[in-house]
């Protein structure tokens, strides 16, 4: 027992490797929250009036509702008027100079993060919108896409260049009712990345956002509009880290899709915020509403999540499949390890006929960490022939971590087929004595052994990320055997 | 190649090996022999480093080197091989990742360079042959869905591929049918080498007809209390233990 214990103090001392600071000039509001707050992030972007109305809308509403308290989650007290609701790294000093130059700084963050934004060193293949805090700091291959008439920008840009685009979709998915963070965001939203592929067209690249928190006491309320007109494609990646420090910082995100007839979307995260130390101290409050709706005949979306950082993530990514014969899928991998907690899963709406939905959630918890898997299969009246196959599994490293499983099912039509499937498994010591014999040291063991259960979700990710994802995976558990 | 003095090791408290004394030469084959429960499995999992076991007393020297004094993948590296009883499945691990995991862990140990991918390729198509195991199995996750003889003969597949210089086969013959248990046998047979030894466990003569023992060893109550040449065993598959048994006063 004493070799398991040593592995585990070796976690608790393991580097998380994206902890650093930029140190860059930041204009950072004053803490706190109010209906000025909220005009002063609509003036400093100069929006149009329709948005602050929206914005200040939410922001009473938000005023008359209160947290959820329905996870498996233990969240700290988070005090509203101690957090700045705008942070700008790329607001010039009084020396400042041209609009268009961007901080060396920053463009080395990027670099330091695998993000390089010159587009000569960029990833094959991969568009990337690069946010820090509030602001989006660049956008690469812009007129690359342009020429296809992809719109592809920070949602801020698409506000002013194509406000009748945002204004037709913006809230229509995840309406500023929707929940108490859903609100939030709604009030006090700064970046975020807008998409629309037009009609018929196949987006020729992966689009990418990099979300960066960097300044302290700062929110950071992501808002991401991705619209998928007939018969177009995306894939669309969405990465995030965050520097080490001893307070939680929130991350408040909306993700919206709309998905038209015969069209598809494929998102894929890879979320690696800041867990917190080994003792729990610090970390990332993670508490994202991101929903997809399946409008059009035939259309398809895909979620596939892998997440292994934030204190605490709250996150169910959803469907509502309204479109005939629409089909969706969410794949997710959740790790949690020493003082982590997840409440994760997903809503599947059913409401047009024939439409089909699947869930394959892998679950995996260490340490002292709580994990839940949290899902709904609603199926409407309407939803003649509607299918569902769900399967949720779980497991378990050590003695004192948690696996929960809450699936809901509301099914009010007889012809649909709903199917679900749950393991509870652990990593046996003979599992791990058979791959030392073989050479094999116990961390690698684990990642081996880990990697191969989350195979089937892992395996869905675009090729470079499914490569990192694997990494994060092994570097996440290092040494979690207890 | 292979000493061990005077071990005693227990598992939960109840010591099993009670003071085991055991020499194995280079090149040499020793059958180990003995009832069920007389310690034969709990050796071998001494040997190989089993958590759940806790040596009390003696020691193990592997070419000279303390054995007890390394983590169980440093004991692997340096050469000893478990032929495990009772393989385990590991899903979702391809047998492929598996063994590349495992060959590229024994080259950094010994300061080389992984292997490249192509180059492992053509060494798992070679060493299958030796066991007549289908490339199906090797792509498939680890022992998953196995056969019982498939699994030993996945075993004997490891052994080749990692080409340990202490084989110990705990009872690998046990679940196999005539045919198999000639493949392995003659895998086994192989794979040998001059400067490569073997402990094999076993109840029953026919895995010793092929694999031809130099020294067989009778393990009682965690002691070895008869050692000889291979008649042994042959007399051992006639007149069972008890006359052991009596001839050293138990």
């Amino acid at each position: 027992m004493e070799m398991k214990n040593s592995f585990i103090r070796e976690v608790a001392d393991r580097k998380y490797e994206y902890g650093f600071e930029t140190d860059v000039h930041t204009e950072v509001l004053d803490k706190g929250l109010s209906e000025d707050v909220v005009r002063l992030i609509s003036e400093k972007k100069g929006e149009p009036g329709w948005l602050l109305e929206f914005r200040l809308k939410a922001y009473r509403y938000w005023l008359t509702q209160k947290a959820p308290t329905w996870g498996h989650l233990d969240i700290p007290e988070i005090d509203y008027q101690d957090i700045s609701y705008y942070a700008d790294p790329t607001a010039k000093g009084k020396s400042g100079q041209g609009d268009k130059e961007i901080d060396p700084e920053l463009l080395k963050t990027f670099d330091k993060l695998g993000i390089p934004l010159e587009e000569r060193m960029a990833l094959a293949g991969t568009a990337v919108d690069a946010v820090m805090d509030s602001v989006s700091v660049k956008t690469t291959f812009r007129e690359k896409l342009q020429e296809k008439g992809i719109i592809f920008c920070s949602i801020s840009e698409a506000v002013k260049a194509h406000p009748d685009l945002v204004r037709e979709y913006l809230g229509t998915v995840v309406p500023y009712k929707d929940n108490f963070y859903a609100a939030l965001n709604s009030a006090v939203f700064s970046d975020g990345s807008f998409v629309y592929i037009p009609k018929g067209v196949r987006c020729p690249m992966e689009l990418s956002t990099y979300f960066r928190i960097n300044a302290r006491g700062t929110g950071q309320f992501e808002r991401t509009l991705i619209v998928c007109d007939d018969d177009a494609y995306v894939s669309y990646l969405e990465g995030c880290t965050a520097p080490m420090r001893d307070d939680n910082q929130l991350h408040a995100a909306i993700v919206e899709i709309v998905v038209k007839e015969n069209a598809e979307v494929k998102y894929s995260t890879v979320q690696n915020w800041y867990p917190g130390d080994a003792q729990g101290r610090g970390g990332v409050l993670n508490l994202v509403t991101k929903r997809g709706h399946l409008r059009g005949r035939g259309s398809r979306l895909s979620w596939t999540q892998v997440e292994t950082g934030s204190a605490i993530t709250w996150k169910y990514p959803s469907c509502i499949l309204s479109g005939e014969g629409s089909q969706a899928e969410f794949y997710s991998v959740a790790v949690t390890n020493n003082f982590q907690q997840a409440d994760t899963g997903t809503k599947m709406i059913h409401i047009g006929k024939n439409t089909k939905s699947t869930i394959i959630s892998k679950g995996i918890s260490a340490g002292r960490s709580q994990n839940a898997y949290r899902g709904l299969v609603k199926v409407a009246s309407t939803a003649d022939g509607a299918r569902n196959y769900s399967s949720c599994d779980s497991l378990l490293l050590g003695s004192h971590c948690g696996a929960h499983t809450f699936p809901y099912m509301d099914v009010r039509n007889d012809t649909a087929i709903v199917e679900h499937e749950a393991t509870t498994s652990k990593i046996s010591e003979d599992q791990l004595l058979y791959c030392n014999q073989r050479g094999i040291d116990t961390e690698e063991a684990v990642s081996l052994i880990v990697n191969g259960y989350a195979k089937e979700v892992i395996n869905k990710l675009p090729m470079e990320f499914a490569v990192e994802a694997q990494k994060l995976l092994g570097v996440t558990l290092e040494g979690a055997v207890g | 190649m292979l000493e061990i003095k005077n071990l005693h090791a227990s598992i939960n408290g109840k010591e099993i090996l009670k003071g085991v004394n055991l020499v194995v030469r280079d090149g040499e084959v020793h059958a180990l022999m003995g009832l069920n429960g007389a310690g034969k499995s709990t050796l071998s999992n001494v040997i190989v480093g089993h958590p759940a076991y806790e040596v009390t007393d003696g020691e193990v020297l592997f070419n000279g080197k303390n054995l007890l004094g390394m983590k169980p993948e440093e004991r692997a590296c340096e050469g000893v091989f478990l032929s495990f009883q009772q393989p385990v499945e590991i899903p979702g691990v391809s047998m492929v990742n598996f063994m590349r995991a495992a060959v590229n862990a024994k080259r950094k140990y010994c300061g080389e360079e992984p292997m490249s991918a192509g180059d492992f390729l053509k060494l798992m198509r070679e060493k299958r042959k030796i066991v007549e195991l289908d490339s199906r199995l090797t792509s498939r996750s680890v022992n998953e869905g196995f056969s019982g003889g498939e699994k030993k003969r996945n075993e004997i597949f490891q052994m080749a591929m990692l080409e340990p210089k202490l084989s110990i086969l705990d009872e690998t013959d046990s679940g196999l049918d005539v045919d198999a248990l000639r493949i392995v046998a003659e895998g086994f047979n192989r794979l040998r080498k001059p400067e490569t030894s073997a402990l094999v466990i076993t109840h029953y003569q026919r895995l010793l007809d092929y694999l031809k023992p130099d020294i067989v060893h009778v393990l009682i109550d965690g002691r070895i209390v008869k050692t000889a040449g291979p008649e042994l065993a042959l007399e051992i598959e006639e007149r069972g233990f008890d006359w052991i048994k009596e001839e050293a006063g138990i």
